[in-house]
């Protein structure tokens, strides 16, 4: 699949002029996704999908044109536009197209060859299944909202005039329940799931176990009163945090006066059991990947050692403006152009398990799932505020579930107050992986 | 945009093995925006999405496949894909004859967008950048976005149907961020509508620059937000969010089939207080979520779904309606062609009530203002739902104060919509949104006069 993408790539940066640099990024995918209902399957979608994305830079003028197909019309109508788009940007000496920097491209095994000759109705019966082991684990659980397997091959391929010329295709298996638990008039959910590169990683029991047990422990919950305590964030709210602070880690938001981290260089920002290392050759990473959105090789990024900031990620743009060069962090789909971003980020084991943790606290929360991210918290200003669900800590025990809280703290507070990194590090479906992580003097509000 | 003889041959062949019911979606997009970031235009982009989505349900099953290619081979072949997803059981030739309806748009469009030199949708980021920065030395950051697009799809089913629409929308938005003693803050403003060019005749881009940073500006001075249970008041247009979070998905019939909404099987009780009438209407002229027809061929239609606090009826699409044996109610939306359709929302409403806003504020003791909503999140089985507060203040024996520093709220969908306790007389639609299900996202507007909540929990860090 690759080769026929590069050949799209050749043929379309073949066609650029002498005084411009033309980038072309070509994506190819097929996916498909299994929904059961019920003891039926709901839906069965199956999909194939292509894309380009070409830039044009001439005369430190950057413009930009996508297209949802590979039409051969169509290649020369969408560079025709992203040249004429160039004439309208502002002169920007530091815009360039990356160029080969001598790090060498890991090679990892992304591609699972036995997705390929995973049959349609092994798919089904999958979703089926996981439907039904949810449905089979507890007896108070009254349904399945959503059970559901997908899976997806891709393929892209970046090539430029100024050097460029990469190729990669990787794999996913995604089983993933969403159940409703009611006792009374109770009702509580609870999600699920388990990921790999293939049908043979995905682990059904463990999606259909997590699901049933997050919504029954919630049976019960109530409204607690507002209180400063510790909280225990579980690794899939962790993963969430870290891709927050990951943002603020950017050239891009650094340059544009957008990050809270901007002067502080060298400075201590986090507690000392912090670091945070942004890794997408680790080929156990989810979001693992060869190459970045520009082309250039991935690389293992340390931002935080030892809660001291060491480092923000680049992509060309910014690492040219900052003078220093790009550290492989290029993110971008084929309709947009590249930004700035983390890939695989995560924070160093501890060496003890959430049970542990949980063992030293007398008085906390434990956090299984947080709502309203995308609303409560403001990577600009570091206010964090989110929604919450979970179960009180008492004297190091788990004690009763509490719903309809919001847990609150900023940022830059809650990396300094953190006292303890768990020991149980997990890649999830996302672009940072989960760890237990104990964090002290959060404002919990209730009534 | 297609003949329609080849759409009827492919529905054929999307019924060979049997099926119920099949579909053909085709969509043409065309999308231009500009983005304006550290006192630059960064660049132009320009998009073309183009594709068809079949779906063929064979009882409570649908398959579906999307294609790229609309030649007619292309077609066929996503169809016969669809058809083997759906596991038809039976055969024979199906002829289907399609007769085209036609929907009369909610209003016209006056300039598209692609007759508009690009120069002068880049003019517009300038001004907006200069108005805001002129509003103080701590404005330290300016971001605008332009954006227009231009949709036309076709929709045809076995059931004859064949319609379509032409759905252009314009939208500018702007980010600005203010830098003071105690760090960054951030102000943001957005119009949108489903109209072209004419857009920017009727609003004033530098205003709107200007309250932007004004927001930024203001929040230089904030406070921690207290913690705990208080009462809210919500100012005019954005507490459509709120109505949209705490009720809106709950009232949408796919959630309630499986049981996942605790308003499920409670239509013609006594929901909210008898002040609140909640309306969604995809058809008000202009608005951000309107549009002649769904995206099932639909016609779009006002549907009142709170009346006087009593629970009326829900959002309906084909799929469920049909197994409900009622019509649709014209909510059947999608992202695009590579994605199936879900009920959603499209202009969400509380119009006005009784009260004086000022009144509101003057009879509230001690509680929060919030003068701008961000977005908001629900679990419709719990009904525990959470929105954000992007501009907000205290208010101290009856009077707004100090303003706050950002967070979410959170509440429970069927207590808050019986603790609105009071409801002003100056409806306003808000802001233009995204609203996110299930992974994709639709445009919707929404609307409110200024409210309040007796109690709700506000999510800060101050006692």
């Amino acid at each position: 699949m690759t080769d026929e993408l590069l050949a799209v790539a050749d043929r379309v940066v073949g066609w650029a002029n002498d005084h411009e640099q033309v980038e072309v990024v070509v994506v190819h995918e097929h996916e498909t996704e299994v929904r059961a209902y019920d003891g039926e399957i709901e839906s069965l979608s199956s999909a194939e999908s292509r894309g380009v994305g070409i830039r044009v830079i001439a005369d430190h003028r950057q413009g930009f044109a996508y297209a949802g197909t590979l039409d051969e019309t169509v290649l020369a109508e969408t560079l025709a536009e992203a040249r004429d788009n160039a004439a309208f940007g502002t002169p920007d000496e530091f815009l360039a197209l990356a160029e080969p920097d001598g790090v060498a491209v890991a090679d990892l095994e992304l591609v699972d060859p036995g997705l390929a000759t995973f049959s349609t109705d092994r798919k089904v019966d999958l979703a089926l299944d996981l439907e039904r082991a949810v449905r089979s684990a507890d007896s108070r659980i009254i349904g399945v909202e959503t059970a559901e397997y997908a899976d997806s091959m891709s393929a892209s391929a970046v090539v430029t005039n100024t050097g460029i010329r990469t190729a990669g295709s990787e794999t996913a298996c995604f089983v993933m329940a969403y159940s409703l638990a009611a006792d009374g008039d109770d009702t509580q959910t609870g999600f699920g799931f388990s990921v790999g590169k293939g049908p043979d990683a995905v682990d059904l029991d463990r999606a259909a176990r997590d699901a049933a047990e997050r919504a029954t422990r919630l049976l019960g919950a109530t409204k607690p009163s507002t209180e400063r305590l510790t909280v225990v964030l579980d690794p899939f709210v962790t993963a969430q945090l870290l891709s927050i602070v990951g943002g603020t880690l950017t050239g891009e938001a650094v340059q544009k006066g957008r990050s809270l981290f901007a002067e502080r260089l060298g400075e201590s920002v986090a507690s000392r059991l912090l670091t945070l290392v942004d890794d997408p050759t680790d080929p156990a990473a989810f979001s693992a990947t060869e190459t970045d959105g520009e082309g250039l090789a991935s690389r293992r990024n340390p931002l935080i050692e030892d809660g001291v900031l060491g480092a923000f990620l680049q992509n060309t743009y910014t690492g040219r403006r900052a003078g220093t060069a790009s550290t492989g962090s290029a993110v971008r789909g084929y309709s947009s152009t590249p930004g700035v971003g983390c890939m695989a980020l995560a924070l160093v084991p501890g060496d003890k398990s959430q049970a542990e943790l949980i063992s030293g606290i007398d008085n906390g929360l434990l956090v299984q799932g947080v709502a309203g991210l995308h609303s409560g918290v403001n990577p600009i200003s570091g206010d964090f505020s989110t929604g919450a669900e979970g179960l009180l800590i008492r004297d190091g025990e788990l004690a009763e579930p509490v719903r309809e809280v919001t847990i609150a703290s900023t940022l830059q507070r809650m990396l300094l107050d953190v006292s303890a990194v768990g020991s149980d590090l997990e890649w999830l479906p996302m672009n940072a992986a989960g760890v237990s992580l104990v964090v002290g003097d959060v404002t919990m509000s209730g009534s | 945009m297609i003949d329609e003889a080849i759409v009827e041959r492919t529905l054929g062949a999307a019924l060979r093995t049997g099926g119920d019911f099949a579909e053909v979606f085709v969509e043409d997009k065309r999308s231009s925006s500009a983005m304006y970031d550290d006192g630059k235009v960064e660049e132009l982009t320009s998009g073309r999405d183009r594709g068809a989505g079949i779906r063929v349900v064979v009882g409570d099953t649908t398959g579906f496949a999307h294609t790229a290619d609309l030649s007619e081979p292309g077609l066929a072949a996503a169809a016969e894909a669809a058809a083997a997803a759906a596991r038809g059981g039976g055969g024979g030739e199906r002829v289907v004859s399609l007769e085209r309806r036609s929907t009369e748009p909610p209003n016209e469009v006056e300039i598209l967008p692609e007759t508009i030199p690009k120069a002068s949708k880049v003019e517009l980021l300038g001004r907006a950048d200069s108005a805001a920065r002129a509003q103080g030395s701590a404005i330290s950051q300016v971001m605008a976005r332009y954006a227009d697009s231009r949709r036309r799809i076709l929709v045809a089913n076995s059931d004859g149907l064949l319609a379509g629409d032409d759905q252009v929308k314009s939208l500018f938005s702007i980010s600005c961020v203010a830098s003071g003693d105690t760090g960054l803050q951030t102000g943001r403003e957005s119009i949108g509508a489903t109209v072209g060019f004419e857009l920017f005749d009727t609003y004033d881009i530098e205003e709107l620059a200007r309250r932007a940073a004004q927001r930024a500006l203001t929040k230089l001075d904030a406070v921690p937000a207290p913690s705990g249970e208080m009462p809210v008041v919500i100012g005019k247009g954005g507490g459509g969010v709120l109505f949209h979070e705490a009720c809106g998905h709950g009232l949408e019939a796919d959630l309630v089939n499986k049981n996942a909404s605790v308003f499920a099987g409670r239509v013609g009780q006594q929901v909210a207080n008898p002040l609140v009438t909640l309306v969604d209407d995809g058809t008000m002229a202009k608005e951000w979520g309107c549009y002649a027809i769904d995206d099932e061929g639909r016609p779009a239609q006002r549907n009142t779904l709170i009346e006087n606090g009593v629970l009326t009826d829900y959002m309906w699409d084909h799929l469920r309606a049909r197994k409900e044996g009622r019509e649709s109610s014209g909510n059947g939306r999608r992202q695009s062609y590579q994605h199936l359709p879900m009920v959603r929302m499209t202009n969400t409403f509380i119009g006005n009530g009784p009260d004086d806003p000022d009144d509101i504020v003057a009879g509230t003791e001690r509680g929060v203002f919030v003068a701008q909503l961000g977005g908001g999140q629900v679990n419709t089985a719990t009904g525990d739902f959470v929105f954000g507060m992007t501009e907000a203040y205290l208010i101290e024996d009856g009077k707004i104060t100090a303003p706050l520093r950002e967070g979410n709220l959170i509440g429970n969908g069927p207590e808050v919509l019986t603790r609105i306790d009071a409801l002003g007389n100056d409806f306003a639609m808000g802001s233009p949104g995204t609203c996110g299900k299930d992974g994709q996202g639709v445009p919707v507007g929404d609307g409110t006069p200024t409210l309040r909540v007796a109690r709700l929990t506000v999510g800060g860090t101050a006692a």
